[in-house]
C-alpha cells in the first residue's frame, strides 16, 4: 500500500520538475523580452492558459483521492468501525497514553482518540529517521481522532506537532507505538 | 566626489530634501520605517536560521520562541504594511490626479505603524511574550509560561498598528471617492462602485464599451484596502478578548479560559488572517504588477476586464478561504474542509496564474525592453508567486495536508518564497521605479550594487525556501526545536542561503544612504517647505 514516504517522493519529484520547468520558463522570458520579435499574444492563448488552471487546480484534488489511500478513509472515518481504539490524553504539556507501548497488529484500523485538557497540541507519528507517518491537531474541547491502516511493520515515536509554548519543545514519547506483522 | 562628500550629500549632490513636496516626504518616511524593520526582520530571521543549525549561548529557547512570535508581525505590519501603505496613499492621488484627503491622517498612519511595532516589538525582546502570530487559543492567555504585563504591551503594540491601518483605510475611501473644492466629478457611489468592481463586472458581460472611472492599479488597491479593514476590525476585536484575560489577570482574577471555544476562536481569526495572506497580499500584488507593466511598458494592460473582474473573484476568494489551515483539524466541519480549504483555494491558482500571465503578456507586448532594475525585480516577484502559490495549493489537499502540515515545507516553499521572493522582490521593483519620482531625480548610487542586490535576494529567497522545503518533506517540523542535529545539513544550507539576503539587504541599503546621503535622511523627516497639495511640485 503507498504510504506517506512514496507520497513524499511523488511530490517532491513532480514540485523539483514543476520547479526547474518555471525558473526555465522565467530565464527564457527574461532574455526573450529585451529583443526585437513578434509581441503579439493571441486571446485564444489566454484562454487556454484559463482552462489549463482549472483543469490543473480540480485534477489535483481527484489525483488525491483516488491515489493517497488515508484521504478517503478521513473523510468517511465516522462510519469505519476501528479494529482497536487508543484514548490520549494531554495536559501539561505530557501526553497521557493508556500503555507505555501501544501494539497494533498489521493492517488493523486503528482508531486514535486524542484530547486535550489545557492547550492546543499536535499528534504526530514519525519514524525512527525523523520522516512523518501523520499527525493532527489537539484542540481542546473537541473530539480529535485520526483512523489509520499500518500495513508494514515498525517502531513510531509520537510528538506534538503543534506549538504549546516554550514548555512544550520536549512533547516527545520515543517508540511508543509498535506495528507487529505476523512473518516480518 | 570624496566618499564621505557622498556618503554626506548623496551620488552627486542630487537628492535636495529642500525641494521635496509634502507628499514626496510623506511616502519617503514610510519608506524609511519599512526598510528599518525589513532590517529587524532580516537580522531576527538569520538569528532563528543559526539557532536551527544549533544552540547559540546568547540566545535561550524562550527567546528563540519570542523572536519567532515577533518576526512575521515586524515584517508584515513594520515593512510591508509601512512600505505598501506609504506607496498607496501617494500613488492613489497621483494617479486619481487630486490631492490626498489628509496629508496629516497620512503621517499619523507612518507613526503608529511606527511606534506600534516597536511597542510590541519591545514588549516581546523584554518579556518573551510567545505565543506566535497564530495565538491558539487558550495560548496567549496561558500566564504560567507567559509575563501578563509583556502580553498586554505587546497587544496594545499591535493594536495600535491596526489603528494605523484603520487610518489608511478611511484616507483611501476618502480620496477615492471624495471631490476636491471647485471641481466637479462622478459622484462618491459611481467611484465607488468602479473601484470595488461592480461596474468592471457588468462590463464583463455588456457589448458597449464604457470608460472606468477609477484606473485597475487604484480598483485592485480599493478591493485590498477592503481586506485591509476586515483584517484590522478581526485582529482589533481578538486584542481585546485577550486583553480582558489579561487585565483580569492584572487585578488578580483568573478568568475561566474555556469561556472561549478554542476551535470556534481558531475559524474566527484565520478568517481574519487570511484576509493578509490570501486577500490582500494577492489582491494589491496583482494590482501592483499591473501598475509596473503599464509603467515599464507604457502599454495598456492586456484583458484589462478579466484582471478587474479577477480581482473582484480574489477578493470574494479572500473571504472564504480560511479554512486551508485547519485541515488537520478533525473537529472541523468536513465540509468546510473541502470546500472552503480545497476548493476555494485553488481558485488562487486561477486568480493569482491570471495576474501572472496578463502581466507577463503586458511586457510582452512591448518588446524589446531594456532590463531596468524595476523590470529585474518585477520578473523575480513574479516567479516568486509562481513558487509559491503551486506549493500552497498542494498543501490544501486533505491527503498531502495530513503530511505536511506546521512542517518546514508551508513556511518555506510556501510562505517564505512568496513573502520574500514574491512579495518583496515585488515591492523592491516599485522602490527602484518610484525612486527618481519621489525624489525628484536623485541618482542611484551603483548600478552594480543594485544587480548583485537583486541576484543575492533571488538565490537567497529561493534557496532558503528549498532548502527548508526539502527538511519539511523529511519530516522537519516549523515551531520546533531539534538539538540533536536531526537537520543540521539542511538548516546550514538554508543559513548560507539566509545569508546571501542579509548581504542582499546590505547592498541594498548602503545603495539608498548612498544615493541620498546622511543629510537626506534627515531632511526626510523635517517639515516640508513646498506649499502644494500635489503629490509632485510642478516643473
Amino acid at each position: 500500500m503507498v504510504d506517506s514516504t512514496t507520497v513524499l517522493w511523488g511530490q517532491t519529484l513532480a514540485y523539483t520538475f514543476y520547479v526547474l520547468a518555471i525558473i526555465a520558463v522565467m530565464g527564457w522570458f527574461a532574455r526573450r523580452v529585451t529583443r526585437e520579435g513578434p509581441s503579439v499574444v493571441r486571446p485564444a492563448f489566454f484562454y487556454a492558459f484559463v482552462g489549463l488552471l482549472v483543469a490543473l487546480g480540480v485534477t489535483l484534488h481527484l489525483v488525491t483521492y483516488f491515489t493517497i489511500p488515508w484521504k478517503e478513509m478521513d473523510m468517511h472515518r465516522a462510519s469505519i468501525t476501528p479494529d482497536k481504539v487508543f484514548e490520549i490524553g494531554v495536559a501539561d504539556h505530557t501526553f497521557q497514553l493508556p500503555a507505555e507501548k501501544l501494539q497494533i497488529a498489521c493492517h488493523d484500523k486503528v482508531l486514535f482518540n486524542v484530547s486535550s485538557k489545557d492547550l492546543t497540541y499536535g499528534f504526530g507519528l514519525f519514524r525512527p529517521d525523523h520522516s512523518m507517518v501523520f499527525q493532527m491537531q489537539v484542540v481542546p474541547g473537541h473530539r480529535n481522532d485520526i483512523l489509520w491502516q499500518f500495513d508494514r511493520p515498525g517502531t513510531y515515536s509520537i510528538r506534538s506537532t503543534e506549538y504549546s509554548g516554550p514548555a512544550g519543545v520536549g512533547m516527545i514519547v520515543k517508540d511508543a507505538v509498535v506495528v507487529s506483522c505476523p512473518g516480518h | 566626489m570624496t566618499f564621505t562628500q557622498t556618503l554626506l550629500n548623496g551620488e552627486q549632490g542630487a537628492f535636495k530634501p529642500a525641494s521635496l513636496t509634502p507628499m514626496q516626504k510623506m511616502i519617503l518616511r514610510f519608506v524609511v520605517v519599512g526598510l528599518v524593520y525589513y532590517g529587524f526582520a532580516v537580522i531576527e530571521g538569520m538569528i532563528m536560521r543559526l539557532y536551527e543549525v544549533g544552540p547559540l549561548p546568547t540566545v535561550t529557547d524562550k527567546q528563540f520562541f519570542a523572536i519567532m512570535t515577533a518576526h512575521p508581525l515586524v515584517g508584515i505590519f513594520g515593512s510591508t504594511y509601512s512600505i505598501v501603505f506609504g506607496a498607496f496613499l501617494f500613488l492613489v492621488p497621483f494617479l486619481m490626479k487630486k490631492p490626498l484627503w489628509s496629508l496629516r491622517l497620512a503621517n499619523a498612519t507612518c507613526a503608529l505603524l511606527g511606534v506600534g511595532t516597536f511597542v510590541f516589538w519591545f514588549a516581546g525582546f523584554l518579556t518573551h511574550y510567545a505565543p506566535l502570530y497564530t495565538l491558539y487559543w487558550p495560548l496567549p492567555a496561558d500566564f504560567t509560561q507567559f509575563s501578563v504585563w509583556g502580553g498586554t504591551f505587546f497587544i496594545l503594540g499591535i493594536a495600535l498598528v491596526m489603528l494605523g491601518a484603520v487610518f489608511f483605510v478611511i484616507n483611501i475611501f476618502k480620496t477615492i471617492t471624495y471631490t476636491p473644492a471647485g471641481t466637479s466629478g462622478p459622484g462618491a457611489g459611481a467611484l465607488l462602485a468602479s473601484a470595488l468592481g461592480l461596474s468592471g463586472l457588468r462590463a464583463l458581460f455588456s457589448r458597449g464599451k464604457k470608460e472606468h472611472l477609477v484606473s485597475l492599479p487604484v480598483a485592485a488597491i480599493a478591493r485590498g484596502t477592503v481586506d485591509v479593514a476586515f483584517n484590522a476590525g478581526i485582529i482589533l476585536f481578538t486584542g481585546v478578548l485577550i486583553l480582558v484575560y489579561m487585565v483580569a489577570a492584572l487585578l488578580g482574577h483568573d478568568l475561566r479560559r474555556t469561556a472561549i471555544d478554542a476551535l470556534l476562536y481558531k475559524n474566527w481569526f484565520w478568517w481574519g488572517l487570511d484576509l493578509v495572506a490570501d486577500g490582500l497580499v494577492l489582491i494589491f500584488v496583482a494590482g501592483t504588477w499591473y501598475l509596473l507593466a503599464t509603467m515599464i511598458t507604457g502599454k495598456k494592460l492586456f484583458m484589462e476586464n478579466w484582471a478587474r473582474a479577477a480581482l473582484f473573484v480574489e477578493l470574494v476568494v479572500s473571504w472564504t478561504v480560511w479554512s486551508h489551515h485547519l485541515m488537520s483539524d478533525q473537529a472541523q466541519p468536513a465540509i468546510l474542509k473541502t470546500v472552503s480549504g480545497e476548493m476555494v483555494t485553488a481558485f488562487e491558482l486561477i486568480t493569482q496564474g491570471l495576474a501572472f500571465f496578463i502581466t507577463l503578456v503586458t511586457l510582452w507586448s512591448a518588446r524589446p525592453l531594456k532590463m531596468t532594475h524595476p523590470l529585474r525585480f518585477l520578473l523575480g516577484g513574479l516567479l516568486g508567486f509562481a513558487l509559491a502559490v503551486p506549493a500552497g495549493i498542494m498543501q490544501a489537499d486533505l491527503g498531502l495536508n495530513r503530511i505536511l502540515h506546521n512542517t518546514q515545507w508551508i513556511i518555506g516553499p510556501h510562505v517564505h518564497v512568496a513573502v520574500l521572493v514574491g512579495l518583496t522582490m515585488t515591492l523592491y521593483s516599485v522602490v527602484y521605479l518610484l525612486f527618481p519620482i519621489v525624489t525628484n531625480g536623485a541618482k542611484l548610487y551603483s548600478d552594480k550594487l543594485a544587480v548583485f542586490h537583486f541576484w543575492a535576494h533571488l538565490v537567497g529567497g529561493i534557496g532558503m525556501g528549498a532548502f527548508m522545503g526539502m527538511a519539511g518533506l523529511q519530516g522537519m517540523l516549523r515551531r520546533a526545536l531539534y538539538t540533536n542535529g536531526e537537520f543540521s545539513g539542511l538548516m546550514i544550507l538554508a543559513a548560507l542561503s539566509g545569508s546571501l539576503l542579509l548581504f542582499g539587504f546590505l547592498a541594498f541599503f548602503y545603495n539608498i544612504v548612498m544615493s541620498i546621503g546622511l543629510k537626506g535622511v534627515v531632511g526626510i523627516f523635517t517639515p516640508s517647505r513646498v506649499k502644494t497639495a500635489e503629490p509632485v511640485a510642478a516643473v
